[in-house]
Parts: structure tokens; C-alpha cells; sequence
């Protein structure tokens, strides 16, 4: 059994206490003295040109500050792009500028076009009604094929067309790959649509901007899943403010999803705001406010192709996919339907071939960006799904045509045809500790209990594999990121031993502060009480990149082991002086350093008190002093993996979808804490199976959010899911990062939505409805009563 | 604007409120209590519920004036009197019912009110209960757990971890 506090023990989260007494710190909890609040108003039309903005009657209002439109933003910079994806023949994407505010066109519904900051909220929202702006309504681009049309409206004048990049991957096995679907014995083809989902973290974005004249000191606290990279972002690319003279502080945040990595105009604004007005400006977003203007994610069409020989090994993959970019491109849009995508589509395969084309598309709504996922969801819904209808066209068991095509255990490490070598894994072991917690043997028997109550039972699978950890910065410079993908660490020693560790990544539910400590606790073996974590604000850590891609511990946590593994080096080298013995008898364990085979020791805080009160010291040679920082830049991605499977009942009289059973079995390397590995799998189906049933961000064709509330957009609620089954006990270690570990944040939503799909089209195939081949996510009872009835 | 009091965890509290000005806001901006959350504008995510006269109420569907004179409880209140947790919160905390935690003082608020109606419920009853509180992080397993655990069930059997 691990040690409450150190590795593997499922030690509960001391962030739990201030969360459950009402005494979080989240950035609307935040009120600075003098503050005034900003509201902005936002286009309510798709396309339009601005003609004319009056703001003389909203200045004149009770209460207000100052009117903004674009006119005041005419020396900042735009939002920039932090991915420049180059195309099929070599020329970088087309890069629109990204205004603050809206500037001569609206380009989506929820563009803001002006922004009123008054001493109050409500009087800033009543002033909002007073701007009269006068718009001419452009036919909008919504349809991503039709706004590929060479009579297509353009969402920026300047480009030629609505074409952000058309790109190909890998272009050089194009030709191999059209040959092998030529002398394929079967190929099997399906379109699908990813569906457009808002990432809907429970907190709504909220931005307070401070400014201190007499340091020239601007202070912006934001609901960031990666404050340095906004300090960064904003500082150098928008507003021209050096990284000295801004500090960016993400306290508790409530939530992120993806949706909070993005650098927002908001964020922007209150920073300026704060400076041209010497008042703390506030702007707390609405829920209805934050469908229209937060990144959304997927919307992906595709067509995917697979080829099989004749014993139904799989010899090629081509795939067409149109993605969505949005209006403007989110800060790191342009990576998504591309690196984050292609790269996944060998699944968990041999497959020895594959073409991925992407075509990305400008059209008048939200700009779409990463969400929990982020392109390896796409990929493995399209590759389970093609995976298993393959299987039905062959008349296979789509479970044993997974395992005879899956990269096999001796394989590892595993080049595949699109670039990425998977270090471990063990595909068969998690597929069959799947079928194991499924109970896949009883399930016969609960399909005829179903039947006796006139329901459709059916069970799905779905493997996938994804790229975690990100990233090697040299690879992904490659790659047009243009930004390094390191995590930082400094650990601060205090003189009575206890220990502040200042992290580049950021938890917004991870349990961070109780996972990295039982780390640092492992290592040094001292109870984690002594430690404490610390994130979130770029005056006190050191510069880091964040947390998203499920990269905190793989990355993040590896920097905290290399700081730490310095702390105990020179740890060492203190407690050799006072033992009057050599470093290298030193051994430290339990939280005591001691000389190999002798009863001599000197305790934790023997050593540091020493460190810090150095009168018996070996100063000629040794700093004072024990504090570290490291950065750690990974090798390679982590490849988690797992086999996800889904019990349904389907109602056949309304289509209504029932998942009665789901479980997870999942590689994810070593664990630190198991609790909260748990806790990130169920959420994260949660998501899945919500994407897969219930959620769907709706456009209509003249651009309108039909989906922007809670009461149109379906948020997975308790009662409708089941309690999951969650297993990872079938872990192979990562082989290239200090802790083994592979990162599990977003195996859940990557998993979950093909095994779904994959489960009702099984119920309904069992049920003699096999022309139903596909059917669209969310899979609502609409739908799945026309595909029954062949409508 | 008119001063508007009313007992709050206990204590009396006053604050000027607009007549518009939503139970949500005053407890979050009037009295500064931050621990109620707003997480929606159409009253379906439920990170505001408080208890109004023994009732769970959704903060955000009444104006503040509505409970001028009421005794409200909210999560700041929800300690016990020592200030250590109590059952419901305890069982949060041992079942890991939290993640990022926005949502949580409203779960906490329904579980609570639920458990007072109904001191042994069903899954089914819990889940149906929770309907009004949206939580996106932890897939509403071990929340769901957590309430059980809190009205002294068992609740080892629930899921199947690995070891």
C-alpha cells in the first residue's frame, strides 16, 4: 500500500476544503476598491458592415465612465494566432487580423462592437441599450462547403476566399495510398459530423483589469488556464506592454475544458481600460454572453475511407475533412484539425498507409478552437466508427477486427505512417480487461430482459489512442507552433524545512495542489503537509506554459521531479559537510540523510536550518540557500490508451437512447492518485456521452445561435448517466519522462462518444434494422427514430 | 435603492439593493458573500441554490427584495459549528464529489435539502433530485456517491476501481 501523501495513495484533496465552505477565490470573487464594470455590446447579426456608431447618448447616461468602440483600439495590436499550419503546397495559412472590437464588419453573432464601462453593472448594461449602431446585414457564411463556394460571401474582404488552409498529411504517401485503395480487396466509406459543442466550463469567463501609475504596473486577473501565455500574448501582441510592467493572475478558476487557454479580447480590454480610465475595470461574462463569445469546439465533416486485404488486415486510411475555424482564428485553432488530428489517425492500428487532407474554413460564427480533446476525438470517432462498420460490412465481430489489426505488445515503440512513435502500450490488455469489468459474457442474458420490455439492447466498443504531454518545443517549432511547450518548476526550501513549490501549470480541477505535492513528498519523504503548490500568477512562478492537453503532471510534474532532484543533490552535498562525510555515502530516506552503514544521520530540517542559518557550512564551495528551478522540455509525446465500451437500451416506439452500463479501461502509464485519475476518466465521459446524445451548438443558415442558453444547448444533467466502471490497472510506463506517467484529462472524451455511437447502431442491428448504418451526433430520440423508420 | 435586511447564517445582515437586483447578486455583491455562485442567466445550472426559510431555493430566480426579513442559509453557513465540515461536506471531500468546484456550493445547498426530505434516497432518487444542478466536471458519479455515503449508506460497491 502506498503512503497516505506519497505516490499511488488516492489522498484526499486539500483544495476540497475552500471549495466546500464557500471560501474559493475565483476571479468574480475578486473586487478591487474603485473598480467600475464593463459591458459589451455585441453584434446580432452574422455579417454586417458598420456604417455608423453613436455613443453621445449611452456617454451621457447616469454612471458612465467612457463609451469604446474600435476607433479607441487604432494603436493596439489584434488577438494573434499561436499556430501557423502551412498548406498542401508549402504556403502558410491565410491569417486575418483578429480586431479588440469590431472594426468596419461584424463577422459573428456576439462580435462586440462597443463597450460601455460605468460605475455599475446595471448602469453600463442600460447604457449598452442607448448606442445606436447602424449595420448593413451581409449574407453570411455558415455552411462550411458552401462558403467554399466561388460565390460564397466572404467573412474578410481581404482573403480571396474563405480557405484558411487546405492541408495534407502525410502529402508524400498520397500516391501509396491511392494505390492501395486501388488493389483493396474491401473498402468501407462513411461520412460523419463531428458536431459543433460549447465547452460550458460551470464558470463563465470574467476579466478585472488593474493599473498602479506610479510602477506602471498593470495587473490583469482572468479565468486562465495558462497565465503566462496571456501575459505573453496580450503584453507583447496586443497592448505593447513588456512582461515586467504585467502581471497576470489566474486565481481559483472554475473549469477550463480548453476553452479557457485562448487569449479574449475581454482580457484585453479591461487591461487597457484600467489604464485609459485609472480605475480597476471588471467585466464578469453572462452565461448567454459566453455561447456566443467563448472558443467553441469539433465541428468537424468527414469522409473517411478504410481499406482491408482479404483477411481483413487494414492496408490504408484516406480521409477528407472540412473544419471549422470560425470567424477569426482562436489562439491556437490552426493546430487542431491538423497536428492535434492527423497525427492520431493510426489509432491503436498497423495500418500501414495513411493520407489525412484537411480543409479549414472561415464562416461567420464563434471562433473553434481546442476542446477537451482537442482533434484526437475527431480523429478516434471517425477511425472507431469507420473500425466497426467495416466489421458489419465483412460480417466480422467488429471487437475481434479491433484486435487482429491492433499494434501488437512486441511492437513498441511503434513508428507510425503519420509521424508520431508511440512509446508503450498494450491495446489487447485493455481490450480485454474491457470485456472483463463489461461482463460481455452476461450480456445475452440482459439483452433478452431487455427484449421482454420491448427494448433494444446493444454494446459498443470503442479503443483509442492519444497524443498527451505536449510537446517537445523543437518538434512542434516545426510544426508552426509559435510557442515553446516546456512546463517550469521552482521549489523554495524554507529554513524550517517546509516547501513552496511555484508551478507553470495551473489547476481549474485537477487537484493539483494535492497530486504534485504527493510527489515532492515521495521524493524527499517528508509528509506533504509541509509542502504547498503553487499556480496561477505570473508575479511569483516561474514562466510556464499552462495546463491543457493533459500535459500537467507528463510535463509539468517532470519539471517539479528535475527541481526537486536538484533541491536533494545540493541537499546532499550540506548534509555530507555536517556528517563530515562523502556526498557519495549520503543516502536520503524517510526524510533523513545518513551515511551508508553507519547510525550517523542528520534530519530534513537539520539540513535546510542549515541551509539558511550557515555557520557550520561549506561556504567556499556551496551557496547558501536551498531553492531550484528547472524546466523540462519533453522528448516525445505520451500515448495514453484504453478501450471504452457502452451498454444502451434504445426505446424502438421513441428513439429515446438509454446508456444502462459504460466502462473505461484505460493506460495511463503510473499514477500518482488514483481518486482523482478516477474522477478526471468519469468526467470526462460525462462530456463524451454528451456529445454523443444530448449536446449540439446550432447554427441557422443566416447565422443565428439557436443554441445559446441552457435551455436550448443539452448539458449532460445526474440523471442521465450511469455510474461508470473505471479501471487502469493495465498501465505500461511512459520511457521518457522521470515519473512514467501519461496524463488522463481527456482519454474520457476522446473514448466515450464512438463506443456510444458504436452501442445503438450494435442495439439496432441485433434488432434486424441493419440498414441503419450511421447516425449523426447528438443522438437524440428524433434521430434515432427516423434511422429506425428509414427517414 | 432601499436597504433591505435579512438573517443570514445567522447573523443579521443589511444592504441597499435596486428593487432589480436578484437574490444572487445581493448575497454575492451586497453582502459579499462570494460563496454562491452564478453560473447560468436562465436558472438551470443551480451553482446559486441557498436555503430560503428551510427551502432550496435558485438565488438567481428571486429579486433580493422578495426575501427582505428571511432567514437564508448558504454554503458559508453550511460548517459546523467549529468549523470543521459536516456530514454532506465531509462526504464531498472523502468520495472526491468536487473538482473545480464552482458548482459545488449549489450541490452541497440541493444535497442538503434532499437529505432533509428524504434522509435514505435512492440513486435514482439522488440523480433525479440533482436534475437542477449542472456540474461539468465530474460526470455526477462520485457527487452522486457522495450523497449516498453522506445519508450513511454504503457505497463501496459503486463503480469498480482498479486493485
Amino acid at each position: 500500500m502506498p503512503k497516505d501523501g506519497g505516490i499511488g495513495a488516492s489522498t484526499k484533496r486539500r483544495e476540497d476544503l475552500r471549495f466546500l465552505t464557500g471560501n474559493g477565490r475565483y476571479t468574480d470573487d475578486i473586487n478591487l476598491r474603485g473598480q467600475a464594470f464593463a459591458h459589451f455590446l455585441r453584434s446580432d447579426v452574422a455579417h454586417g458592415r458598420i456604417n455608423r456608431i453613436d455613443t453621445a447618448a449611452a456617454a451621457a447616461m447616469p454612471g458612465v465612465l467612457r463609451v469604446f468602440t474600435a476607433a479607441d483600439f487604432a494603436a493596439v495590436g489584434g488577438l494573434p494566432c499561436g499556430w501557423c499550419v502551412t498548406d498542401k503546397h508549402g504556403q502558410p495559412m491565410r491569417e486575418p487580423k483578429h480586431p479588440v472590437l469590431a472594426d468596419g464588419k461584424v463577422r459573428h453573432v456576439g462580435d462586440p462592437i462597443a463597450v460601455v464601462v460605468a460605475e455599475t453593472y446595471a448602469q453600463a448594461r442600460d447604457a449598452a441599450e442607448a448606442i445606436v449602431v447602424d449595420i448593413t446585414e451581409l449574407p453570411a457564411a455558415i455552411n462550411m462547403k458552401a462558403a467554399l463556394a466561388p460565390d460564397a460571401p466572404l467573412v474578410h474582404d481581404d482573403l480571396p476566399s474563405n480557405l484558411c488552409y487546405d492541408w495534407g498529411f502525410v502529402e508524400d504517401n498520397k500516391a501509396a495510398v491511392d494505390e492501395a485503395f486501388r488493389t483493396a480487396a474491401h473498402v468501407t466509406t462513411l461520412e460523419l459530423v463531428n458536431n459543433r459543442l460549447v465547452a460550458n466550463p460551470m464558470e463563465p469567463r470574467v476579466a478585472v483589469g488593474d493599473y498602479d501609475p506610479w510602477n506602471d504596473q498593470h495587473t490583469l486577473y482572468t479565468t486562465s488556464q495558462n497565465p503566462h501565455v496571456i501575459r505573453l500574448l496580450m503584453g507583447a501582441f496586443v497592448l505593447g506592454i513588456p512582461e515586467h510592467k504585467l502581471r497576470v493572475v489566474a486565481p481559483d478558476v472554475g473549469g477550463g475544458f480548453g476553452t479557457k487557454i485562448f487569449h479574449y479580447a475581454e482580457e484585453a480590454f479591461c487591461t487597457f481600460a484600467a489604464k485609459q480610465l485609472k480605475r480597476p475595470v471588471k467585466w464578469t461574462c453572462s452565461r448567454s454572453e459566453a455561447f456566443m463569445t467563448d472558443a467553441h469546439g469539433r465541428d468537424h465533416v468527414t469522409k473517411i475511407e478504410l481499406a482491408l486485404d482479404k483477411d481483413n488486415n487494414f492496408t490504408a486510411i484516406r480521409t477528407e475533412t472540412y473544419a471549422n475555424m470560425g470567424a477569426y482564428l482562436s489562439t491556437f485553432a490552426p493546430s487542431v484539425p491538423t497536428w492535434l488530428h492527423g497525427t492520431l489517425m493510426a489509432g491503436n492500428y498497423r495500418t500501414p498507409l495513411i493520407y489525412v487532407n484537411v480543409k479549414a474554413v472561415f464562416t461567420n460564427t464563434v471562433p473553434v478552437d481546442a476542446y477537451r480533446g482537442a482533434g484526437r476525438p475527431e480523429a478516434t470517432f471517425q477511425l472507431e466508427r469507420v473500425v466497426d462498420k467495416a466489421a458489419r460490412e465483412l460480417g466480422v465481430d467488429p471487437i475481434e477486427l479491433r484486435r487482429q489489426n491492433f499494434i501488437k505488445p512486441d511492437q513498441f515503440p511503434y513508428q507510425t505512417p503519420v509521424a508520431v512513435v508511440y512509446d508503450t502500450g498494450n491495446y489487447h490488455a485493455t481490450l480485454d480487461k474491457l470485456l472483463e469489468i463489461s461482463d460481455i459474457a452476461g450480456f445475452e442474458a440482459r439483452r433478452a430482459d431487455s427484449a421482454r420490455r420491448g427494448k433494444l439492447r446493444g454494446f459498443g466498443v470503442a479503443h483509442y489512442i492519444e497524443a498527451c504531454g505536449i510537446a517537445p518545443s523543437n518538434l512542434v517549432g516545426q510544426l508552426g507552433a509559435r510557442a515553446g511547450l516546456y512546463e517550469s518548476a521552482t521549489v523554495r526550501v524554507n529554513a524550517t524545512g517546509s516547501i513552496s513549490v511555484y508551478t507553470g501549470s495551473h489547476a481549474h480541477g485537477q487537484g493539483h495542489e494535492t497530486s504534485f505535492a504527493q510527489v515532492v513528498a515521495e521524493m524527499i519523504g517528508i509528509d506533504a503537509k509541509q509542502i504547498d503548490i503553487v499556480h496561477g500568477d505570473t508575479a511569483n512562478t516561474p514562466m510556464g506554459m499552462g495546463t491543457y492537453g493533459s500535459r500537467s503532471l507528463a510535463v509539468g510534474g517532470s519539471a517539479i521531479v528535475k527541481a526537486t532532484n536538484k533541491i536533494i543533490n545540493k541537499a546532499k552535498k550540506i548534509a555530507a559537510h555536517l556528517l563530515e562525510a562523502s556526498e557519495d555515502d549520503i543516502e536520503l530516506k524517510d526524510g533523513k540523510f545518513s551515511v551508508a552503514g553507519t547510525d550517523k544521520s542528520v534530519d530534513w530540517a537539520g539540513v535546510t536550518l542549515a541551509a539558511y542559518v550557515p555557520h557550520n557550512y561549506p561556504l567556499e564551495n556551496l551557496e547558501p540557500g536551498l531553492e531550484e528551478t528547472a524546466f523540462y522540455d519533453p522528448s516525445n509525446f505520451t500515448y495514453p490508451s484504453g478501450g471504452y465500451g457502452c451498454e444502451v437500451e434504445v426505446d424502438p416506439e421513441t428513439g429515446k437512447v438509454e446508456i444502462v452500463a459504460f466502462s473505461a479501461a484505460d493506460d495511463f502509464g503510473n499514477i500518482v492518485n488514483p481518486m482523482i485519475v478516477e474522477g478526471q476518466v468519469q468526467g470526462g465521459l460525462a462530456q463524451g456521452i454528451g456529445q454523443a446524445l444530448l449536446e449540439s451548438c446550432v447554427y441557422d443558415d443566416n447565422g443565428q445561435l439557436l443554441s445559446g442558453s441552457y435551455m436550448d444547448y443539452a448539458m449532460p444533467r445526474a440523471d442521465d448517466l450511469p455510474m461508470f466502471k473505471v479501471d487502469h490497472s493495465c498501465n505500461t510506463p511512459c520511457t521518457h519522462n522521470p515519473l512514467g506517467v501519461k496524463g488522463c484529462g481527456e482519454a474520457g472524451a476522446i473514448g466515450s462518444p464512438p463506443a456510444v455511437v458504436n452501442a445503438v447502431i450494435d442495439a439496432l442491428h441485433r434488432a434486424g434494422h441493419t440498414h441503419v448504418t450511421h447516425i449523426d451526433m447528438p443522438l437524440t430520440p428524433a434521430r434515432v427514430w427516423a434511422a429506425i423508420n428509414g427517414n | 435603492m432601499a436597504k433591505l435586511t435579512m438573517t443570514v447564517n445567522g447573523r443579521t445582515l443589511s444592504a441597499d439593493a435596486e428593487g432589480r437586483t436578484l437574490l444572487s447578486d445581493f448575497l454575492r455583491g451586497g453582502l459579499g458573500l462570494t460563496g454562491t455562485h452564478v453560473g447560468c442567466d436562465t436558472s438551470q445550472c443551480g451553482a446559486c441554490v441557498v436555503h430560503v426559510d428551510g427551502q432550496a431555493v435558485k438565488s438567481c430566480s428571486m429579486l433580493a427584495h422578495e426575501a427582505a426579513g428571511s432567514t437564508i442559509t448558504t454554503i458559508e453557513g453550511m460548517a459546523n459549528a467549529d468549523g470543521s465540515l459536516s456530514t454532506l461536506q465531509q462526504a464531498f471531500q472523502d468520495h472526491h464529489g468536487l473538482q473545480c468546484g464552482f458548482c459545488t456550493p449549489g450541490m452541497v445547498m440541493s444535497a442538503a435539502a434532499l437529505l432533509a426530505e428524504n434522509p435514505k434516497p435512492t440513486e435514482a432518487e439522488v440523480r433525479h433530485h440533482l436534475e437542477g444542478n449542472i456540474c461539468r466536471c465530474t460526470g455526477y458519479h462520485n457527487i452522486v456517491k457522495a450523497v449516498l455515503a453522506a445519508s450513511g449508506q454504503d457505497v463501496s460497491g459503486v463503480g469498480i476501481a482498479a486493485e
